[in-house]
């Protein structure tokens, strides 16, 4: 059913900014993927042009998977960015259920606590976080990662998952306490179920930085065992030569999982709004 | 069976005292209606009993067993809410047996119960649906039933009524008195709507600022109400309440007289009014009068014209008339 009001000139001009933003948004993603299937030389030559038959090349796919430990940087990445998903999920909706459910002296106060890492950047205590990894002997571990990356994700989802929770109808709870449902059953089986849509939003909130990240893998995890996709593909970024053609290849390789990821989270995301959850 | 107990409760949250020390007692299959404006502290009052809100103070008592330390569950409760409170993702048979199942009734048993409750309620057809598939009036029924299913002690109700439209509003009452009469449990009910109390209780309980103002039939708070606030909440249209020293009167500060109680004459009256407004509703006709002393509310049974800016004499039925002290208390003729 269209809107009354919706002219076609408006409809044009609405598409027209939108398909603009998202070509500028693509343009580079387009850039990366072209040019990781085109020999070195042609990468310098005409780098806005498509691979032709004369020009396309593997050499940068050859030259990361030839190198063998790309599979485990992959793997690294995803135990990193997983486990830390999980972890955020579930503690930031116990603090926020918390937050949200009961009324305790200082409620108010902990939750501007807890929020309050959404204004201060977790990079500012990376002298304090290093020391402290190296005391626990947890430098050059996956563990020291997961550790960081829960904490900085925390705040975000304590704040959006507290909105959202008192959104979850009271009687609903208090239904569950008269049919004798535990606090912890009334969380997993009722309440979690009705904020999926804010869980999806933010695992994709707290996946995308944790992917990408290069400055933790880099402080506190640099060994090979322990490295990353974001930090591997540094490898062949020189100071005097860079393999471009690997470098291309590593990104674009990285991009996949990552979209992956996001396409599961966002049909959550979809699905959890159309269900016409009552209230 | 299903006796209750309730002594001195009081409740604060912060500084405000919601509850400022309630006594009653409600015998076993009672129908017992909590009513009041809103703000009056009846579902709080309700939530003390159903054990989702601690007493600052007092005990509960049901069925003689003190309870203040019972969890919800335990207390032989069930309890209906105004937003029928489903579980969005369990059918409508899970909805109905989860509160069994988790106090770990055998299989079968539930499933017997949750036949008798269905059948009862009509929900036969949509016992493997979801809530969101149902309609508003089905979606209480399930409510009612998940109550009935529990087989409780007492059953209670929040404002069940309040989101279902008005035809709805009557069926699904008549429902609930039928339940009553069928089940012969120890109901408790809160509403902002007299007439549902009205026409539901064996008892209703006025309450106003935390504090019950009046316990009593239906009838008796229509004949007999022993505050001004009573007066003015049962009954409507509400209840005329004149200033006794506009009239002249002395040894009382109101003059209460209800509008079906008045009658009026186009020649010759008590008091002479100008009409300012006549409502028509086929059985009743509603008159508001502008009189010396303020409005004034008559109610005719019947059809009646009446051209407004007319001049028309009021004459109350001398039985009855309430005459109210300055605390707001009626006062007995001695």
């Amino acid at each position: 059913m269209a809107k009354p009001t919706a002219s076609p000139v408006r409809t044009g001009i609405v598409h027209l900014a939108l398909i603009i933003y998202t070509l500028i948004a693509l343009f580079p993603v387009f850039l990366t993927v072209i040019n990781s299937f085109k020999d070195r030389a042609s990468i310098f030559r005409d780098p806005l042009g498509l691979p032709t038959p004369s020009t396309f090349s593997l050499i940068g796919y050859q030259t990361v998977l030839g190198q063998g430990d790309f599979v485990l940087y992959f793997q690294n990445s995803f135990i990193v960015t997983g486990v830390s998903i999980f972890f955020v999920l579930l503690f930031g909706a116990m603090a926020a259920f918390a937050l949200s459910e009961y009324r305790f002296r200082g409620n108010t106060l902990m939750g501007l606590y807890l929020a309050l890492g959404i204004m201060i950047p977790i990079r500012l205590g990376t002298v304090a976080i290093l020391q402290g990894m190296v005391a626990a002997g947890l430098v050059n571990t996956l563990t020291a990662l997961i550790l960081v990356y829960t904490a900085q994700g925390l705040p975000l989802a304590v704040f959006i998952l507290t909105e959202f929770m008192q959104t979850v109808s009271d009687d609903l709870k208090n239904a569950g306490r008269i049919d004798g449902l535990s606090e912890y059953s009334i969380f997993f089986r009722l309440v979690l179920p009705l904020v999926r849509p804010a869980m999806a939003t933010v695992a994709v909130f707290t996946m995308i930085p944790i992917w990408n990240d290069l400055w933790f893998p880099l402080i506190l995890a640099p060994s090979d065992a322990t490295k990353t996709v974001t930090l591997g593909s540094q490898v062949f970024i020189g100071q005097f030569v860079t393999n471009w053609n690997a470098v291309l290849a590593a990104l674009t390789l990285a991009i996949v999982p990552v979209l992956v990821l996001y396409l599961i989270f966002s049909r959550q995301l979809i699905r959890g709004i159309t269900s016409g959850a009552v209230k | 069976m299903g006796s209750l107990k309730i002594e001195n409760i009081r409740k604060s949250f912060g500084q405000v005292d919601v509850l400022k020390g309630i006594d009653l007692e409600v015998k076993d299959g009672e129908f017992v209606i909590f009513v009041g404006p809103s703000g009056c502290g009846k579902s709080t009052l309700l939530r003390v009993i159903a054990g989702l809100e601690d007493a600052t103070s007092g005990d509960i008592l049901i069925d003689g067993k003190k309870v203040n330390n019972t969890p919800p569950a335990k207390r032989g409760i069930a309890m209906v809410f105004q937003t029928y409170a489903l579980y969005p993702h369990l059918s409508v048979r899970d909805n109905m047996g989860l509160g069994l199942k988790q106090a770990g009734k055998p299989a079968e048993e539930i499933k017997e119960r949750i036949g008798i409750a269905s059948s009862m309620l009509s929900l036969d057809d949509y016992l493997e649906r979801r809530p969101a598939e149902l309609s508003g009036g089905q979606r209480q029924r399930v409510a009612i039933g998940r109550a009935i299913v529990r087989e409780p002690q007492l059953f209670l109700f929040d404002e069940p009524l309040s989101n279902l439209d008005a035809a709805l509003r009557v069926n699904t009452r008549i429902e609930i008195a039928r339940l009553h009469r069928q089940l012969k449990a120890t109901m408790i009910y809160v509403t902002h709507d007299q007439v549902e109390a009205m026409t539901l209780a064996d008892k209703i309980v006025v309450l106003n600022k935390g504090r019950i103002e009046q316990v009593g039939s239906p009838m008796e708070l229509y004949n007999a109400p022993q505050t001004v606030f009573v007066a003015g909440f049962i009954g409507s249209p509400q209840m005329n309440l004149i200033d006794a020293t506009k009239l002249g009167l002395s040894g009382a500060k109101t003059i209460g007289i209800r509008p079906e109680h008045i009658q009026v004459s186009k020649t010759s009256g008590e008091w002479k009014g100008a009409v300012i407004h006549v409502e028509h509703l086929g059985a009743d006709t509603i008159i508001y009068l502008q009189t010396d002393f303020g409005p004034l509310t008559v109610r005719l049974f019947g059809e009646h014209r009446f051209d407004v800016d007319g001049v028309l004499y009021a004459t109350p039925d001398a039985g009855r008339i309430y005459r109210f002290d300055n605390e707001d208390q009626v006062i007995k003729d001695g």
